[in-house]
């Protein structure tokens, strides 16, 4: 089949283009995610540089055809940085009726919608709820519509493979990827090498997905397409040399857990009970008993940090993981590991709330829990990660700081972190700092709860060293002895102690920086977790169109950079998007006195670069 | 692993440790700590390879007053605290202490799944069938009647019974023992300490101040040897003053019965014989209630299986075959990469 023709864009150049925005929408049961996986792989491949969303349905099952049971996975891939995967969409793929109308409000005027025709009969477009046939309606009329019978054609490309109907139409995703291939001009290589060894036992059906394939790319080729639709080029990103993967916030969560106990010379236990999205971490770490992390599902999310918190006191680095509803239940133990001054690790991958909220959906609107949520006065050490990638680092650091502190550590991801994928340059743990874990032998003098002078750490003494049985628990203890009081004065001071040992964790930090833009200007827009895409790049375009605006970043929330206030203070103005209706925009204010303003966003969607753009200008010119 | 050479010659009072005990005067939580200072005693128990965990409630007060680690945590987590030290030490030898309320309300849930995964622990559960620490409110186990500072017309809910709970949740060791029997609990909780998997052990109770003499049908001297049977694996189920009382299935049904024997023709051989690897007795032995039939004391069923954090760690170990995987490297680098010329 191939070279049969001559290609279509054989003889006139592929339209150049810095970046574009790809979102592959389908029914659950179409292979979206596959089918974006692969792209992205091809992609990253051709030098680009992307970043990735899967948006999955909330159902398990949806009924096939319906709009909440639409599966779909957005890139964003540019010859420059990629900083998100992308406000508005450049190209739809929509293999169904509900694909495209979920999904049609999300992009470009002008942008390409490519359509399975196939799939618009009168059944699906019922189950879409579309009275017509948006084909060629007004509904369209603003962007470019290819309109192909996808079906129909993977049916042909797999004909001689003798497939029953059913299994030759779910080929016809790979179909859809061949075209977005010839229109990227993406190699089919990886893609092929996949299919082959993902279907090893059936190779029919990886001969099907791999005709279906070539079927997609050569139409792309060889069919008279119409005069605005056209092949493209996005040039190599200029990307730092090294070794590359993808990597999703999940697995550098996990694998940053399993490198930070390494690093303390620990057992990693992690104790975790599933919730969405926050599941992935658990199934992640099960597979890693090489490794020698123990994971334990346990019957409840209280159980679960319960578990964790008897790892640490047994001498282990107990680990546990939710989302907000969750992370609730946890609180009265958060509490014990204060008191008791045990490490712990929490990661809390956030999601749309109050309650149950919206499971799939991202937010930022756990920082006070994380901050304030408990009974007392009860500080710990509150991270956040930036991006994907970054969730490896913030791991590791998380491990660091609850064994070096005795205290319990809460990491802060997000439902889009959690799920987006980035390219990450592989770093060499060689040449990561190692932390070995202080533990108490000596029994000369020995009491739990004296300090170290500098950390105001407790000494980490675990069962099974002789000479330093004790006895330790949730109510108030002497400060040295440990044991039971109810001393006026000694509440106060373990009161203090504790405050002042999470707040002097300010002075082993690294300085706060400014990613973009310079000290001293007319505004600064502070972030922290997932906002950090968008910001960066808002921050960058106005930046380059002369505005003196800066973007200032954060990871450690609690304490905070002991050289913030100086540094924000320095600025005219300060901006403060997150994903919530203010909650770093309080803690700013209240530790600082500082006129911050706030952007907020609660859709259960990321930021888009353009709002961003937009508050920042008409503060700058309200200049209040 | 990290276990010392028992100690020689440690008594009962070496395993307190220095602090005051602080329940009420004639509490029956006295007579059970001095019980299992005994016990660790005989069982020449290490006290750095101990660890006692609680809740919350007067009996959650019993770490304090021993001279192993010990851990007073949270209302009603104590076994999902303990199910993580034993999970990441199974070596530790580790007891929980626990009450009605502790185990069987607030901490119910992690008593089920404990029992089920019959982690290798002993659990015992001080059952005063009162909430103590919070003056005397009805617990999940007091009789439907109960008149407390919160049901001043008499309690309506109907009470739960721990033996049984421990049974259909699982469990592969339920005894039960009494406060002041003090010859019997000791053997009950070296036995329950020989088990491996979750050791239950109900401990009847008295509670001085809000449920006093609650027991008192069961425990008086005058009344205890009618009123209880202690069982013993491969005996007769006898009891009585004179030993002349027995069990025996009713004829033609599935329930027990008590019968004195050399009455309407019963001889030693119509007897049930204990048989403490019986689930089904154990269901029968554990509902039994005077004035009808005794009240089982001892090891009601014992069958044991492999616990979870044994399976766990054989788990781990067969994942590696060479020994641990450190190749941190090696992890991050698995699945698809790619380079970037340079």
């Amino acid at each position: 089949m191939d070279g049969s023709a001559a290609p279509k864009d054989a003889g006139q150049a592929r339209r150049r283009v810095e970046s574009a925005v790809v979102r592959f929408a389908g029914d659950s049961g179409d292979g979206m995610q596959i089918t974006g996986g692969q792209f992205t792989l091809a992609t990253a491949l051709a030098g680009n540089d992307l970043a990735t969303f899967p948006d999955f349905p909330a159902e398990i099952r949806a009924p096939a055809g319906t709009t909440f049971g639409v599966s779909a996975f957005q890139i964003n891939f540019g010859a420059r940085e990629v900083k998100t995967s992308g406000d508005e969409l450049d190209v739809l793929v929509a293999m169904n009726p509900a694909a495209l109308k979920v999904n049609l409000d999300d992009i470009n005027p002008g942008g390409l919608i490519v359509v399975d025709t196939g799939s618009f009969n009168d059944k699906n477009l019922r189950k879409a709820g579309y009275e017509s046939n948006p084909l060629g309606g007004k509904d369209l009329a603003a962007f470019r519509v290819l309109p192909i019978d996808m079906s129909r054609l993977t049916l042909e490309a797999v004909k001689d493979l003798g497939l029953s109907k059913k299994d030759a139409l779910r080929c016809k995703n790979m179909w859809a990827l061949g075209l977005i291939f010839w229109m990227f001009g993406r190699d089919r290589e990886v893609a092929i090498n996949w299919l082959s060894a993902k279907f090893a036992k059936r190779p029919e059906v990886a001969q099907a997905n791999v005709a279906a394939l070539n079927a997609g790319h050569a139409f792309g080729e060889t069919a008279e397409l119409p005069d605005d639709v056209s092949s493209y080029l996005v040039p190599p990103a200029d990307i730092a040399p090294g070794l590359y993967r993808n990597v999703s916030g999940t697995e550098a969560m996990a694998w940053g857990l399993v490198a930070g106990a390494q690093f303390a010379g620990l057992d990693l236990n992690f104790c975790s009970y599933p919730i969405t999205p926050a599941s992935q971490v658990l199934h992640i770490l099960s597979g890693l008993k090489d490794f020698g992390v123990l994971t334990f599902q346990a019957e409840d999310e209280i159980a679960a940090i319960c578990a964790a918190i008897g790892a640490s006191y047994a001498g282990n680095m107990g680990v546990t993981s939710s989302s907000g509803p969750g992370i609730a239940l946890k609180t009265e133990a958060l509490g014990l590991a204060i008191t008791a001054e045990l490490p712990l690790v929490v990661i809390n991958s956030q999601r749309a709330g109050p309650s149950t909220g919206m499971p799939t959906k991202t937010e930022q609107s756990d920082l006070y829990q994380a901050v304030f949520g408990r009974n007392g006065d009860s500080p710990i050490v509150v991270l956040a990660a930036r991006s994907p990638s970054d969730c490896f680092e913030v791991a590791i650091e998380s491990v660091r700081l609850a064994t070096k502190y005795m205290t319990p550590v809460m990491v802060l991801s997000d439902g889009y972190i959690a799920n987006a994928s980035e390219p990450w340059i592989i770093p060499d743990v060689d040449f990561l700092p190692r932390f070995p874990a202080p533990f108490r032998t000596d029994p000369k003098n020995f009491t739990p709860f004296q300090r170290d002078p500098a950390t105001l750490a407790r000494p980490w003494a675990v069962p099974g060293t002789p000479g330093l049985e004790h006895r330790i628990g949730g109510l108030e203890k002497a400060d040295g002895s440990g044991h039971v009081s109810y001393d006026p004065a000694n509440h106060q001071q373990m009161t203090d102690l504790r405050t002042k040992k999470i707040a002097g964790i300010a002075g082993d930090l690294p300085e706060q920086t400014i990613e973009l833009g310079e000290a001293g200007g007319r505004l600064v827009v502070v972030g922290w977790g997932s906002t950090y895409g968008p910001i960066s790049r808002a921050v960058g375009n106005l930046l380059a169109q002369g505005y003196q605006v800066a973007h200032v970043h954060l990871r450690h929330i609690s304490p905070l950079p002991a050289n913030l206030e100086k540094l924000l203070g320095g600025f005219e103005q300060i901006l403060v998007p997150e994903m919530n209706n203010g909650q770093l925009l309080t803690i700013l204010r209240n530790n600082f006195l500082l006129p911050a303003k706030g952007l907020n966003k609660v859709t259960g969607k990321p930021f888009m670069i353009a709002e961003i753009e937009r508050a920042i200008r008409d503060q700058l010119e309200s200049g209040q | 692993m990290n276990i010392a050479s028992p100690p020689q010659g440690l008594t009962a009072k070496d395993y307190a440790s220095d602090q005051e005990v602080r329940w009420c005067p004639g509490c029956g939580d006295y007579a059970i700590l001095k019980a299992v200072q005994k016990t660790l005693a005989e069982l020449r128990a290490v006290p750095e390879q101990t660890v006692f965990v609680s809740g919350i409630g007067c009996a959650a007060r019993f770490p304090y007053y021993l001279a192993t680690y010990g851990f007073h945590t949270i209302h009603g987590r104590a076994p999902a605290i303990a199910t993580g030290i034993k999970l990441a030490k199974p070596e530790l030898d580790v007891w929980v202490v626990s009450g009605d309320g502790d185990a069987l309300s607030i901490g119910g849930n992690h008593l089920l799944h404990l029992l089920r995964r019959n982690i290798d622990l002993q659990f015992l559960l001080f059952n005063n069938e009162i909430y103590g620490l919070t003056k005397g409110q009805y617990s999940p186990t007091s009789r439907a009647g109960t008149r407390s500072p919160s049901t001043p017309l008499g309690s309506l809910d109907a009470p739960l019974s721990a033996a049984l709970l421990a049974l259909g949740a699982g469990g592969r060791f339920v005894a039960r023992g009494v406060d002041t029997a003090q010859k019997l609990l000791p053997e009950i909780l070296k036995r329950a300490h020989a088990h491996r998997g979750t050791s239950f052990v109900e401990i009847l109770q008295n509670c001085i101040v809000y449920n006093d003499n609650v027991f008192g049908h069961i425990t008086d001297r005058e009344v205890a040897a009618d009123a209880q049977i202690h069982l013993q694996h491969g005996e007769p189920l006898v009891f009585g003053k004179d030993r002349h009382k027995g069990l025996r299935l009713k004829p033609g049904s599935l329930r027990l019965e008590a019968v004195t024997l050399g009455e309407n023709g019963v001889s030693a051989a119509d007897l049930l014989v204990h048989d403490e690897t019986s689930r089904p007795l154990a269901g029968l032995l554990a509902a039994m209630e005077p004035p009808a039939l005794p009240v089982a004391l001892g090891v009601l069923y014992c069958e044991p299986a492999p616990s979870y954090d044994q399976q766990v760690h054989d788990q781990m170990r067969s994942a590696q075959p060479n020994g641990r995987n450190r190749d941190l490297n090696g992890l991050l680098r698995r699945g698809h990469t790619w380079t970037v010329g340079g």
